[in-house]
């Protein structure tokens, strides 16, 4: 009787632990699924990258105007001033747009930052591809130097037409050794 | 039945004197008693956290504490109250009565029910220690949101650890629970007999078991984005700060009914013994209690419709919350049909009990006011939510508590409580509480945010009544710790029985029960009497 209720505890228990360490593992699971979600859905904004050669097949549908704005912040205590030359740009789906921004490091020493990318809303994220982009890799700027940097982007012909302005916006972090090799395996995967 | 079991108390105490009886004991009813004890100190703990906070917001300005103080004392009252109070609570609950219930000799696994009481002291060491460092506690809100919570200083380690130490402890007791049900009942008690305590218990328990592993995997990410390079959070490296709000969350809302699926069952327990007539709906109760347990893991979005989701996702969380209602209809509905032409008397358990029904129903209601996403945008992070889960933590959750002590204190000491003295304590707790929260909901949909030490002037009258009904809430239960003190030194003795309508295996033993009850199993009658 005694070793029967042991053998059907140990039974009992082996079971529930293996329980919680399969939820453990699935909060850890969440953080990848999470990044497919957002990928499919575009939920956080994340924006696609493509060739150039890519960008070129696409046809320009002339008939349609979409507004892209722009939108820059830098993260707190980032030194950096970080600007668009433009606020907003007229595009047709389809067409090759570039645009400039410009970064210039305040401080007296040389700053590395990686910028992060937002398009809002998020249904058109799937819709809004770039060539080129600062947000590809860290930009290292030396004490006072002010830098002018390219974002080239395409919009999707196939963009809901109930969305008829985009905004994208972009902020500066401080790049260090460890956080920059990860942005740049997310760059590749992403970005 | 105290014939035998007076027979097996007489070769039964083999426990050693003084301190070390209390470290090292394996007794179900003495680390039950360990358990409830602690949680009230913790509930003192917290309460006296709670007065910092209603003093400093008694009138607009900032008067007596500084703005990181007040931040850290709203983060440890939650963290102590949540984690320190009404969780061990329902563990030294569950230590002394249920293997009592279900007429089992003591917990399946003593030597781990006695660690995972004596981890919480340590933790609660670890947490409240920060309160001394130099930078103070943790003042980024318990839900530990990046990036605020990765500005925590010395005290951001202490944090994750204690967070660490009280998931092993909880999971580790409700391991125990599961196999002292599933292993231990007395021959004769099948599921569908057992005291939907026990029910609420074993649900609460896989609730536990679920959702704790992924509350430690969060903060763990926490520790290693802070201190080992990884991005799971951060922007700049990739991450999401919006990622730690699901994970939260997934774990969160399950919390929220592992707090309140034991109170059910105390209910369920106190209202029929005073209506002295069985439980309405047995077996619907248990159902409802499984479908709340199940819809609670489906839902989590609900606390972050303001975050951005598509719309899909807030009907979706939506849909789910609110659905949740019908379960917990069934149980109110259920409660009140108990009482409907019963014999009722009211002494302090069943007042409890009452108060529980009608004051956890205007929390279940101001739920689902925050559960209608449109509207959440308005209540979202505003002193609604703030009154909305007081009502179903402290009037639901600590009440049933409160209702449980009362019932069962005559069992465990075996002398009568002070009924005078509990029917003012009753009545005090019960006015001064709604005049604590009802108006923090005016408060809420006038836009008051929480967790801010100063407030604009439209706001001073109905915060100066909130926290005046706070002090003599607070005061009040001063008289709850008299009631129990006096109980436990003495006064007139209690019957085996103690309540006229009392029914289920736990009555049939002395009071107080022997050190070591049901040694030999008990009489499959007395299981078939029970009132459930």
């Amino acid at each position: 009787m005694k070793s029967t209720l042991h053998f059907a505890n140990r039974r009992l228990i082996s079971r529930l632990l293996l329980l919680v360490l399969v939820m453990f593992g699935f909060g850890y699971a969440l953080v990848p699924l999470y990044r497919v979600f957002c990928d499919v859905t575009g939920l956080n904004g994340k924006t696609g990258r493509i060739s150039a050669a890519t960008a070129a097949e696409i046809k320009v549908d002339q008939a349609r105007v979409v507004k892209v704005e722009f939108l820059t912040s830098v993260n707190a205590g980032f030194p950096w001033t970080f600007k668009p030359l433009i606020t907003h740009v007229d595009v047709h789906p389809g067409a090759e747009t570039l645009v400039m921004f410009e970064a210039t490091n305040a401080s007296n020493a040389a700053v590395a930052g990686q910028a992060v990318p937002s398009l809002a809303p998020s249904a058109a994220a799937r819709f809004f591809s770039k060539t080129e982009c600062f947000c590809f890799t860290q930009q290292t700027l030396a004490a006072g130097e002010t830098k002018q940097m390219p974002v080239r982007f395409v919009v999707n012909p196939k963009l809901p037409p109930k969305i008829m302005t985009l905004t994208l916006s972009y902020t500066f972090f401080r790049a260090t050794a460890r956080a920059s090799a990860n942005a740049v395996a997310s760059v590749d995967l992403k970005i | 039945m105290s014939e035998a079991a007076a027979h097996h108390d007489d070769h039964g105490h083999h426990y050693n004197g003084g301190i070390s009886r209390w470290l090292t004991t394996t007794n179900h009813k003495d680390i039950g008693t360990m358990y409830l004890v602690f949680s009230l100190v913790m509930f003192f703990i917290g309460g006296a956290m709670a007065m910092i906070i209603r003093l400093e917001l008694f009138k607009p300005g900032l008067q007596f504490v500084d703005p990181q103080l007040f931040n850290s004392m709203t983060t440890l009252h939650a963290l102590v109250m949540i984690f320190g109070a009404v969780m061990p609570a329902w563990t030294g609950f569950a230590n002394w009565m249920i293997p009592m219930m279900i007429g089992a000799p003591d917990m399946a696994l003593p030597r781990l029910n006695n660690w995972s009481f004596w981890i919480l002291p340590f933790a609660f060491t670890l947490l409240l220690s920060t309160l001394f460092m130099p930078g103070g506690g943790p003042a980024g809100g318990w839900t530990m949101l990046p990036p605020l919570v990765l500005q925590t200083g010395m005290a951001f380690p202490f944090l994750i650890f204690a967070v660490h130490f009280l998931g092993a402890s909880s999971i580790a007791g409700a391991i125990n629970v599961v196999a002292t049900v599933f292993n231990l009942r007395a021959p004769g008690m099948t599921l569908m007999k057992l005291p939907l305590f026990v029910w609420t218990w074993i649900i609460t328990a896989f609730l536990l078991i679920a959702s704790m592993p992924v509350l430690a995997g969060a903060v763990t990410m926490l520790l290693t984005d802070k201190y080992f390079g990884t991005s799971f959070f951060s922007a700049a490296g990739g991450g999401d700060p919006v990622l730690f709000q699901h994970i939260f969350w997934f774990f969160g809302h399950p919390e929220v009914y592992i707090l309140i699926l034991p109170a059910f069952g105390i209910v369920s327990a106190i209202i029929p013994t005073f209506a002295r007539k069985p439980l309405f709906g047995y077996s619907s109760m248990v159902y409802a209690a499984g479908a709340i347990a199940f819809l609670s893991f489906i839902v989590w979005a609900h606390h972050m419709f303001t975050v951005g989701m598509p719309l899909a996702g807030e009907l979706f969380f939506m849909y789910a919350t609110v659905l949740i209602a019908v379960p917990t209809g069934v149980k109110v509905f259920n409660w009140v049909a108990t009482m409907w032409q019963s014999s009722m008397t009211f002494e302090t358990p069943m007042l409890f009990a009452i108060a529980f029904v009608v004051l956890f129903t205007i929390g279940g209601f101001s739920g689902l006011m925050l559960g209608v996403t449109p509207v959440d945008f308005q209540y979202h992070d505003t002193y609604f939510v703030v009154a909305h889960f007081h009502y179903v933590l402290v009037t639901g959750a600590v009440f049933a508590l409160m209702a449980g002590t009362y019932f069962w204190l005559p069992k465990w000491t075996g002398h009568m409580y002070d009924e005078t003295l509990g029917k003012w304590h009753f009545w005090i707790s019960t006015i001064s509480v709604n005049v604590l929260f009802f108006p923090q909901h005016f408060l809420g949909l006038a836009g008051m945010p929480r967790r801010i030490p100063d407030y604009a002037v439209q706001f001073a009258d109905w915060n100066m009544v909130s926290s005046i009904g706070g002090f003599v809430f607070g005061l009040s239960q001063f008289m709850f710790v008299i009631v129990i003190v006096k109980c436990v030194r003495g006064g007139a003795k209690a019957t085996d029985r103690v309540w006229e309508g009392a029914r289920g295996l736990e009555w049939t033993l002395s009071s107080p029960p022997p050190y070591h009850s049901f040694a030999t199993p008990p009489e499959p009658a007395t299981i078939d009497g029970g009132y459930r």
